[in-house]
């Protein structure tokens, strides 16, 4: 198995006012291809300076992070925009998908900014992302005319219209209800079946045992890194959910 | 980012917000459309003026005497006597670059017919007078080149004068008037011209043979003035410099001595009043400017909200791969689209409000097609700086800050 991330004591501090904040602590681990990792931990935790290291939004104070063989930290602003466009897939919690716009066009943002891939291969891409993720049937539906779940998956489509080494998920069912949570726990599941390498950033310890692999953050530090042998099946829960009116 | 893309996500950004950017539009609209019929309303009563001078004879140029020193004295023009007949004919006959040349006397007295009289002044000319300053006969006939070998008593007098020696309406063809105590004939009537752009009617005006003038009233040998018409206005210079060659190579003058003639042609008169024209274009068009300026603060303004407003799609864009120069580009774009866009519409709004203008009050306009290339010159540019600061704020955000933005 390939390794995808390797993280090798991670230091994150941040300055305000006069003090010195130390965000994350020497965080190291690796995290192999096909793997579906839920990163957990209370407010504070880290776990947000923890996401935007892994997404590359952000660089360590110290340590090394290589994504893909590719070193992070010494990368500029822009490199790693370009490495975000190519590698990273980004679901969020409140989607942030652009108002007024379809789903097909709002999956297509990431390759407008990759001038390798046409206007045609994008919206065959797009069309074809929206299909996995169910959504084929609302290819031109507005963003605000569609419910949070399809949202969701439009996001997910987004994310992984770029073919990402690593999809990263902020608390992606944060703002959904029960079924529909388990709907997108569903859709993960399927494509971590597919062989996609996800993280899944939430402070909602119940999802980590839909996930093979749990890793806890407490005050900037890996608490716990354990292999989840029993993986629960998302669809079995949703199904035996009652359907609500 | 491609530039197809880059058009496309602006566009886009655009049409999300029609009414605003709308808005915004209008502020370069109305610039521009003031800036278009500001220098209409210039350009067109520059050209009024201009076609005014060229009734006059554009192409005219005036030899009067002058420089004449007696003892370092300066001597009044019209007690000089440098400028002779025979000047007359050598320009005639030399100068290649003139197309008309006329002698010119005058003498000013009382027109009298009955018991009718006006002040006027006699101007003795030659057969080119008429082409020279663009005067037609209306009724009648010029006097002919054996009136000026004879010296007749005939004459060809403007509007005005018929109107204020024959006020009861008679044919003033035949008729004898006198200037002064002396007889002559009308044998034609001119063509009413109105007044110039100096105010001055060019119809009170009677017309002599020179030779009547100089024998017979001011006996004298010497002309006031010779006129000429140039082959073309754009060659009045050439003849200029060929009058004066031929005059001092004719009038004996020593390499370093000064002319004593003076050379002046309509296209200085015409210099003169474009510089009044043109001051007034550009007050015009500095009021102009400043409602342009106002639109490009307008722009800025409004991007500048917008950057605020879409600081979550600017996070949103840069986390899935936007470099900042993308996001730089895109709001550039987006200003310079809004700038272009006004600057289309200004234009043709500016051309309607200046051809209502014509319509309206009659006021002389004229579009000039560098105007308008001028306007999306400087919309582009007012675009592009005005839009340049915020577009460098939007492209600086945090992608991290900017995604969580509320």
């Amino acid at each position: 198995m390939a390794t995808v991330i390797s993280l090798k004591d991670i230091h994150r501090d941040f300055i305000v006012g006069n003090e010195t904040v130390h965000a994350l602590k020497g965080v190291s681990f690796d995290i192999m291809k096909g793997e579906f990792v839920t990163i957990m931990g209370t407010s504070g935790s880290g776990k947000s300076t923890m996401l935007n290291i892994l997404g590359c939004l952000d660089t360590p104070t110290s340590g090394s992070y290589l994504l893909d063989g590719n070193s992070v930290g010494e990368m500029s602003r822009d490199e790693r925009a370009v490495l975000r466009n190519r590698k990273i897939g980004f679901v969020f919690q409140n989607y942030n998908l652009l108002t007024k716009t379809t789903a097909v066009e709002n999956v297509e943002l990431p390759l407008m900014y990759n001038p390798s891939v046409s206007s045609v291969e994008r919206r065959d891409r797009a069309v074809k992302a929206l299909q996995d993720v169910g959504l084929g049937n609302r290819l031109d539906h507005m963003s605000n005319q569609m419910s949070g779940g399809q949202m969701q998956r439009v996001a997910i489509a987004r994310a992984l219209v770029n073919n990402p080494s690593v999809v990263l998920a902020d608390e992606a069912t944060g703002n959904l209800d029960t079924r529909t949570s388990f709907e997108i726990m569903v859709l993960f599941q399927k494509l971590h079946a597919e062989g996609r390498t996800i993280i899944f950033v939430t402070h909602n310890p119940e999802l980590s045992r839909y996930s093979t692999r749990n890793i806890f953050l407490r005050d900037g530090r890996v608490m716990e890194d354990s292999f989840n042998s029993d993986v629960a099946d998302a669809a079995a829960m949703l199904a035996s959910l009652p359907i609500e009116d | 980012m491609n530039f197809g893309n880059l058009l496309k996500i602006s566009l886009r950004a655009l049409g999300n917000n029609k009414f605003r950017s709308f808005l915004t539009m209008l502020g370069i609209i109305i610039g521009v459309a003031s800036v278009i019929t500001m220098l209409a309303i210039g350009q067109g009563s520059k050209r009024s003026i201009q076609q005014q001078i060229s009734e006059m004879g554009s192409n005219m140029i005036m030899i009067q005497p002058g420089a004449d020193t007696r003892g370092g004295v300066r001597q009044d023009a019209s007690s000089m006597q440098t400028l002779k007949l025979e000047d007359y004919e050598t320009i005639r006959k030399q100068v290649t670059s003139v197309v008309a040349v006329s002698p010119l006397v005058s003498s000013s007295g009382q027109l009298i017919n009955g018991n009718n009289n006006s002040p006027s002044s006699l101007q003795g000319v030659g057969l080119d007078y008429l082409s020279i300053r663009q005067y037609q006969i209306s009724e009648g006939d010029y006097f002919s080149e054996q009136d000026i070998r004879t010296a007749a008593k005939v004459c060809v007098v403007g509007k005005t004068v018929v109107e204020n020696l024959f006020p009861d309406g008679n044919d003033p063809i035949g008729k004898i008037i006198r200037f002064n105590s002396i007889p002559f004939r009308i044998t034609g009537v001119l063509k009413s011209k109105g007044y110039n752009a100096m105010g001055r009617d060019q119809d009170d005006i009677v017309l002599a043979p020179y030779t009547t003038v100089m024998k017979r009233i001011l006996s004298v040998t010497y002309l006031q003035q010779i006129v000429c018409s140039a082959v073309s206005e754009r060659r009045t210079e050439e003849a200029v410099e060929e009058i004066t060659e031929v005059l001092r190579y004719t009038h004996k003058i020593k390499v370093d001595g000064e002319d004593n003639f003076t050379i002046r042609s309509q296209q200085e008169l015409s210099s003169m009043m474009n510089s009044t024209t043109d001051l007034l274009t550009i007050l015009l068009s500095c009021i102009a400017g400043i409602s342009l300026l106002v639109g490009g603060i307008g722009i800025m303004n409004i991007m500048y909200v917008s950057v605020t407003e879409r600081t979550k799609e600017i996070g949103l864009r840069m986390s899935v791969g936007a470099r900042s120069r993308d996001i730089l580009s895109q709001f550039l774009v987006e200003a310079v689209i809004i700038s272009i866009t006004g600057g289309v519409i200004g234009v043709l709004l500016g051309v309607f409000c200046a051809i209502l203008i014509n319509v309206v009050a009659q006021w002389p306009v004229f579009v000039q097609p560098w105007s308008v290339l001028l306007s999306f010159g400087v919309c582009t540019v007012t675009g592009i700086f005005f839009g340049w600061y915020p577009a460098r704020k939007a492209s600086s955000l945090n992608p991290i800050d900017a995604i969580r933005y509320e």
